[in-house]
């Protein structure tokens, strides 16, 4: 593998900083890839298991050697267990986040979380009114129980048009309860359980609906009563935001619950006081994977990078505290905070990391947490190195804040304008393009070359996560991008003031891009899987992802991966993912590492949608 | 006769392996159409492995085609399909040439004739020619298999031996 940084990442902030670990001799993700050449083949294709102690097994990819591991397991049962451990993992991080959150509210709403409040109580109201319950302490008992529930259904998967439902129960893939689905794959792939491919990737789909629908969606609409429901916003996102007099105080992860809290605590007269005793010019916050999206969309706090951002991040050597919670955050942060003054603070009993300091987080005692948090970080900031410090003087403006409520607003209280362009061709369709980075594909690389062939082809795109974070990055979240796209989806921005790629929020917040689906199909009288729409997730690397995968395949999108999904190894399980699942839940998966071919992909699936369904 | 330049071999250093079979899947890979994993493992014919990880005494044991001089699977082998490159000793099957008569097979005393899978005829390490280290050996994550010149490889052996009596002199002296 070449040392050019270009091959490592498209962003200029990026490369600036892998310049200067490879100076400094600070190892970073993309060192330690190459440090794991070659990777496992048997991995790679999936066909390894571990699940019992009579192995590990492995099935010989080329036919020569074992054809099944001891137990009988041949490749497709290997590959499909494998996967259903993957969905389940990744719709586990969704629900547990979610399951969080509504533990949170419960405690908000029994007055036992006093730092915080109830921000949309219209929001609220249509919960209750969606679950059939005239309190808000019944609302969190009932969104509570989604997740030990074991006979369904889970409500918000009532969201979804009637044919689609129709199709889950015919499937038998509504989901039961979330914590049920995530518990039964567990069961399933123990040795000798199920072993049938088709039933376990079933299986796999009502878990991923279960997050999807259930998990993400609890965490969103729960977070946007208690935080507010994101509005059209600026800020500015990239390593520039990181400030050379303030004490920088970088919040990584994916929950809201503290870090809202940290917001308001770096705000608090008093902290800025004690940083200005400090000697710095005061506190500046900033945030990276989704922890950046959520305080972004509610708050307009500036995003310092995405996934792969993180280590270059902190290797600035301005950074006085980054306090992470869940998911996401790279344990090599702790051997790199060593290098620095950096405070690396954990924050959540669920995760400890070597080299950082604890101080844990709970509901009812958050907004002292979040000012010990801080004061830590402003009495650090006299042991920054100024000689030490590099901030790539490097950012972008952006807009985000677009939830489903938002885009309804700006389009004067309906979708039908929407639905009028999208019918006349001046929106050919609907992109919606997420999911991580992987430093297998150059950083933003995959994200970036998508998104701009989208848009050019006049296909609105709807983003969240790390792809957000790239767009915003390359400018591509501004409304002067309209500039960048097709002349029908330009006039549509441009009367409307917004960007082409609409920044929806952080992974949860996909529940978002969910919803407005079902919105647009259920105005159209259709189903999910008849509208012009693809998904997209460039550079995924997460469990997380493989269950946002499968959720938005079961809801009829079809979706583009740009990295291999580790079930090749299977001819039927990967025949079933690409092809067969179209005739079974309406949409199937493609894999297609390089961007414009994978926009053509979606363009050509959107193009064939349209036809279906009588549009030009 | 061969030449009295050194050439480099595969070495194997026992103590290493893992047994993930890395190697074999590489070898596979490299001699297949593709050169692909993922492409190359639905390609007819199937591409097969030149080496062989074997589990003996407890230990994983990577057999792999020593190349020896004046071969005997090429003395014995009466078609001319197995014919030694007088500079750099690997021994090399010609594909036209082999009736799959097996006195290769039979003669070597390490069993690292292998077949092909659609077809009768023999198959065997060539070294990767066209790679500067063999695919077995750039694919190993341990070092368990290495590319050197005999000299080399005896020297690095003999270092870490040296290294060790020295360990061991010095914890006997505080003793």
């Amino acid at each position: 593998m070449t040392n050019d940084v270009r091959s490592k990442s498209i962003d200029p902030a990026c490369q600036e900083m892998l310049r200067a670990c490879e100076k400094a001799g600070l190892e970073t993700a993309w060192d330690r890839l190459e440090k794991q050449q070659p990777q496992c083949g048997f991995g790679e294709l999936g066909i390894c298991c571990r699940n019992c102690n009579m192995g590990p097994c492995r099935i010989d990819p080329f036919g020569e050697g074992a054809s099944a591991g001891v137990c009988g397991a041949t490749a497709d049962i290997i590959v499909a267990r494998n996967l259903l451990r993957s969905i389940a993992a990744g719709a586990a991080a969704h629900s547990d986040h979610g399951r969080d959150v509504a533990h949170a509210f419960q405690l908000i709403v029994e007055g036992k979380a006093p730092s915080y409040g109830i921000k949309d109580q219209e929001k609220l109201d249509r919960l209750m009114k969606e679950y059939g319950v005239d309190s808000p302490a019944l609302l969190a008992a009932a969104i509570l129980a989604e997740f030990g529930k074991q006979d369904g259904p889970i409500q918000f998967t009532r969201r979804v048009p009637p044919q689609r439902l129709e199709l889950w129960k015919k499937l038998g893939i509504d989901p039961r309860g979330v914590d049920r689905e995530i518990v039964e794959c567990m069961h399933r792939t123990h040795i000798g359980v199920d072993n049938d491919y088709v039933n376990l990737i079933l299986h796999g789909l009502r878990t991923s609906i279960s997050d999807g629908w259930g998990g993400s969606m609890i965490a969103t609409e729960l977070q946007d009563v208690i935080f507010g429901t994101p509005k059209p916003l600026f800020s500015e996102a990239n390593m520039g935001v990181i400030k050379p007099d303030q004490v920088n105080l970088i919040v990584h992860g994916h929950e809201p619950l503290l870090s809202e809290m940290i917001v308001a605590a770096a705000s608090d007269p008093d902290m800025i006081e004690l940083a200005r005793n400090e000697g710095a010019k005061g506190i500046n916050l900033a945030g990276i994977c989704c922890t950046a999206n959520e305080l972004l969309m509610r708050q307009g706090v500036p995003m310092a990078g995405n996934f792969l951002s993180q280590e270059l991040i902190m290797a600035t050597g301005a950074v006085e505290a980054m306090v992470v919670d869940v998911q996401c955050i790279m344990p090599a942060l702790g051997p790199l905070a060593s290098c620095f003054h950096t405070k690396f603070i954990s924050t959540s009993p669920k995760a400890k990391f070597p080299g950082a300091t604890h101080m844990e987080f709970h509901e009812d005692t958050a907004g002292e947490t979040a000012k010990e948090i801080v004061r830590t970080a402003i009495k650090n900031f006299r042991n920054r190195d100024p000689s030490r410090v590099q901030i790539p003087d490097i950012k972008t403006r952006c807009m985000a804040g677009f939830s489903v409520e938002a885009i309804v607003s700006a389009l004067g209280g309906s979708l039908d304008p929407l639905i009028e362009a999208i019918k006349s061709g001046s929106i050919r369709g609907i992109g919606a393009v997420v999911g991580c980075n992987n430093p297998k594909i150059t950083q933003d690389f995959g994200h970036i070359g998508m998104v701009r062939e989208l848009i050019k082809n006049n296909v609105l795109v709807l983003t969240t996560g790390c792809n957000a974070q790239a767009c915003a990055k390359a400018g591509l979240l501004q409304p002067e991008a309209a500039e960048k796209a097709g002349d029908g989806l330009k006039g549509v921005c441009q009367a409307l003031g917004v960007p082409p790629v609409l920044h929806m929020g952080s992974c949860v917040d996909i529940s978002r891009i969910l919803v407005a689906a079902a919105a647009l199909a259920n105005a159209l009288g259709v189903d999910i899987s008849d509208l012009p729409a693809a998904g997209a997730a460039p550079e995924w690397m997460s469990e997380k992802a493989v269950s946002i995968g499968a959720y938005v395949v079961s809801s009829g999108v079809f979706t583009v991966l740009g990295t291999v999904p580790p079930v090749m190894g299977s001819k039927a399980v990967a025949d079933l993912l690409t092809s067969g699942a179209k005739d079974v839940v309406g949409a199937c998966f493609a894999v297609e590492p390089d961007p414009v071919k994978a926009a053509s992909l979606m363009i050509e699936h959107i193009d064939s949608q349209r036809r279906k369904l009588g549009l030009a | 006769m061969i030449a009295m330049k050194e050439n480099k071999e595969i070495f194997v250093r026992l103590e290493r392996c893992m047994g993930c079979r890395s190697c074999e899947m590489a070898c596979a890979i490299e001699h297949s159409i593709s050169k692909n994993l993922i492409s190359s493992i639905s390609e007819k014919p199937v591409p097969v492995r030149l080496l062989y990880v074997e589990k003996a005494e407890g230990r994983n044991v990577p057999m792999i085609c020593r190349h020896c001089q004046d071969a005997p699977c090429v003395a014995v082998c009466r078609t001319g399909a197995l014919v030694q490159d007088s500079l750099s000793g690997v021994v090399e099957r010609i594909e036209e040439n082999c009736m799959g008569c097996w006195m290769c097979a039979m003669i070597c005393p390490y069993g690292v004739v292998g077949r092909k899978k659609e077809v009768r005829m023999a198959v065997k390490c060539d070294r990767c020619k066209s790679l500067e280290v063999p695919a077995c050996v750039a694919a190993c994550p341990t070092g368990a298999l290495i590319y050197s010149t005999q000299r080399e490889f005896a020297e690095m052996m003999r270092k870490e031996a040296a290294a060790r009596i020295a360990r061991e002199a010095r914890g006997l002296a505080k003793a």
